[in-house]
């Protein structure tokens, strides 16, 4: 009896044992389809990208010369041209467009922390049948495409829009607001779409901290303001860092907004960017701004994963 | 009181003394949350310096009248004194009174430092002085030196030596503790019951104990209440509930007890008999106040009360006959589970001063079990 109950113990074992291996391959398998998804995807992309941003600009297709070549007595010569990355730190155009593009995509992330901070912290508070509505009103806007929205505002706020038409025939003004084509109308438009990006991750961190934390504060003799400033925001500050790294990334090298809500004068870095690839056809320009953006995109992530590390 | 006798003789303790003021009152306190009122009509006054117990049952309401008193719920009718002073309406942030929550909730992105200097800088305290409170609260909790740890880097039992020194530090009127000691294993539970006198009785602080853990609330309580379906059944010192329970319940959710049903069938001044066919005698139990002859009680002996014998006693009353059926041999006690020829089991516990072999009772034996009478209570509700 005592024999048989062993050997099915140690059969349970090994059965065990292989079961977590067979586990542990299956990581690896399922790790490799998203690896090689970013390689051949992104990667690979991002190199290409990166060795055009060093050629000239030529009138011929591919419209760009080819860096690397073979040379005679076998030689490989590699001719770099850093033209375009001096271009971009020297030429006012671009330099222009980029700060634009920083201090819109800034301040749009500021307002969306100050808009989704407040709305998240309300969908925390609220009753829980209504946060399941409010939850849901704001992914609502993750239903519609993104272009349409914009069409949308474009819709409401042109000359001759939704908005403008109600004001002059109520007769609080005589002739049309220029809500759009302008700085302002990028940054709201960028706000409108982004504030859901900040939501969720603010909310999830909220949802997520024991409340018990915000009663020890209180029973220390802080008073609400007190502990929403030192243990409540503090708190939050993951999904704080998130939501900003999430809107400032996507809006920095936004297009479509600055192209569509913006006028011809809003130079940003995206819409540079369009111009050199589709108007100017100079792909090399057009991919060192490329790699520049990127690297301003890649930079507060860093920042904040070594903070977060702490 | 239901007892006509003080079994203690002890110098008058504060909550005896008539003069003295109550320092905690709370007075017909309710609290309802729609249908469900966890906290039912509760006064309860504590004394300046005590150790108080709240134990029950979870869902008994003892933490939401933990959570009225800190202020983090406010009752829906009654009121709240501490040292005079009514705070039934003052926010948590502004009363005299702090809080070892359960979990701790020591802020994770403070050093123990700043987790103790968040409360005294609400007071308005100087560097120097925090310092020194800080410094002060760690020496008395053993942990000088553990300034610049972060929550994360320290053990079960340091969390909860933190979460006492900060809730000690502001110096508060009243210091609530919730479960304090239910996350620690039970070595380091049984140490640190004692710890927690020492402390309590060094700062002099008012202390009001939540707790579910019977043993907990007898080894370190000044006095205890007993509280089951928001209403508190019995108040009173350890040694009082345990040996004079005023009902079943308490009798039952305070350590083991064997019940009987019985009716009175002769009432005296010093002591009234029973009859009862479960225990299959007559008893005589010491006299508990007003129990006319001819109605239902119940009798109560508590286990440790009960002498087991081979030999049958030589006197007429309070004892009865029966087969052991099971022993339990716990190391330092046995209990020995009897059955009577009613068919009631009965729970006696001898300690073991012999080995078990070498006893003259063992399973499937007749044994006499006998009791004095001043150990049988006479339970009526």
């Amino acid at each position: 009896m005592k024999q048989t109950s062993t050997t099915f113990s140690t059969s349970k074992k090994s059965r065990l044992r292989s079961f977590c291996e067979k586990a542990k391959s299956v990581k690896f398998y399922m790790a490799i389809f998203p690896i090689l998804w970013i390689l051949l995807f992104f990667i690979f992309p991002l190199l290409i990208i990166f060795k055009i941003s060093f050629a000239e600009p030529v009138a011929a297709m591919p419209p760009f010369t080819e860096i690397f070549s073979w040379g005679h007595d076998q030689f490989l010569q590699i001719r770099l041209n850093l033209h375009n990355y001096f271009s971009v730190i020297k030429d006012s155009y671009y330099v222009s467009a980029f700060l634009n593009s920083v201090v819109l995509s800034l301040a749009s992330t500021a307002m969306c922390f100050l808009l989704g901070f407040m709305m998240a912290y309300g969908i925390y508070k609220v009753e829980d049948r209504l946060k399941t509505l409010l939850l849901l009103l704001v992914s609502l806007s993750f239903w519609t495409s993104f272009l349409i929205r914009i069409y949308a505002w474009m819709n409401l706020f042109s000359a001759h829009g939704f908005v403008n038409s109600l004001l002059m025939k109520s007769g609080i003004i005589d002739s049309p607001i220029q809500f759009c084509g302008n700085y302002y109308a990028v940054c709201c438009g960028m706000v409108f779409c982004y504030l859901p990006f900040m939501i969720f991750p603010v909310y999830a961190v909220l949802e997520k901290f024991d409340k018990t934390y915000i009663e020890a504060a209180y029973d220390l003799g802080a008073s609400p303001a007190k502990t929403f400033w030192k243990v409540t925001i503090p708190l939050a500050k993951h999904g704080i860092a998130a939501g900003c790294i999430l809107v400032f990334a996507t809006s920095i090298g936004e297009f479509v907004i600055p192209e569509l809500l913006g006028g011809s004068d809003t130079v940003m870095f995206g819409r540079v960017l369009w111009a050199e690839f589709f108007n100017n056809l100079d792909w090399p320009m057009a991919c060192a701004l490329a790699m520049v953006m990127m690297i301003f995109i890649i930079l507060p992530v860093f920042v904040f994963k070594k903070k977060a590390n702490i | 009181m239901a007892l006509a006798t003080q079994p203690m003789k002890r110098n008058i303790e504060v909550w005896q003394d008539v003069n003295a003021d109550p320092y905690i009152q709370i007075e017909n306190v309710s609290k309802s949350y729609g249908d469900v009122t966890p906290v039912k009509d509760v006064s309860l006054s504590i004394y300046k310096g005590e150790l108080f117990s709240l134990l029950g049952r979870s869902g008994c309401g003892k933490t939401t009248l933990l959570r009225i008193l800190a202020g983090f719920e406010k009752p829906t009718s009654g009121r709240i004194l501490i040292d005079g002073v009514d705070v039934t309406d003052w926010p948590a942030y502004k009363r005299p009174v702090n809080m070892m929550f359960q979990s701790y909730a020591l802020f994770p992105h403070m050093s123990v430092y700043q987790n103790i200097a968040f409360g005294l800088r609400q007071d308005g305290l100087s560097k120097s002085a925090i310092d020194d409170r800080i410094k002060d609260v760690l020496n008395l909790v053993q942990l000088s030196g553990f300034d610049d740890r972060k929550p994360d880097q320290l053990s079960g039992g340091q969390k909860q030596r933190v979460a006492l020194a900060r809730s000690l530090a502001k110096r508060p009127k009243l210091l609530l503790l919730d479960e304090p000691l239910a996350a620690l294993d039970k070595k380091l539970r049984e140490q640190t019951q004692f710890e927690l006198v020492n402390i309590q009785e060094r700062v002099g602080v008012t202390f009001i104990v939540v707790t579910h853990d019977q043993e907990e609330a007898m080894t370190i309580s000044t006095r205890m209440a007993i509280m089951d379906d928001g209403k508190i059944r019995q108040i009173g010192v350890p040694h009082d509930v345990y040996e004079f329970p005023n009902s079943r319940y308490v009798s039952e959710f305070v350590g083991n007890i064997n019940l009987f049903d019985g009716v009175v069938v002769e009432h005296e001044l010093d002591h009234v008999l029973i009859e009862s066919h479960e225990i299959d005698c007559f008893c005589y139990a010491a006299h508990t106040g007003a129990v006319p002859i001819g109605s239902n009680v119940t009798l109560a002996i508590r286990p440790e009360k009960i002498m087991i014998s081979t030999l049958k006693p030589a006197y007429p009353r309070n004892w009865t006959q029966g087969i052991v059926k099971e022993i339990a041999y716990l190391g330092d006690i046995s209990i020995y589970y009897v059955q009577l020829n009613s068919g009631k089991i009965v729970m006696a516990t001898l300690p073991n001063l012999l080995r078990l072999s070498d006893r003259n009772f063992k399973w499937d034996d007749v044994v006499y079990l006998f009791w004095r009478s001043e150990n049988s209570l006479v339970l009526t509700s």
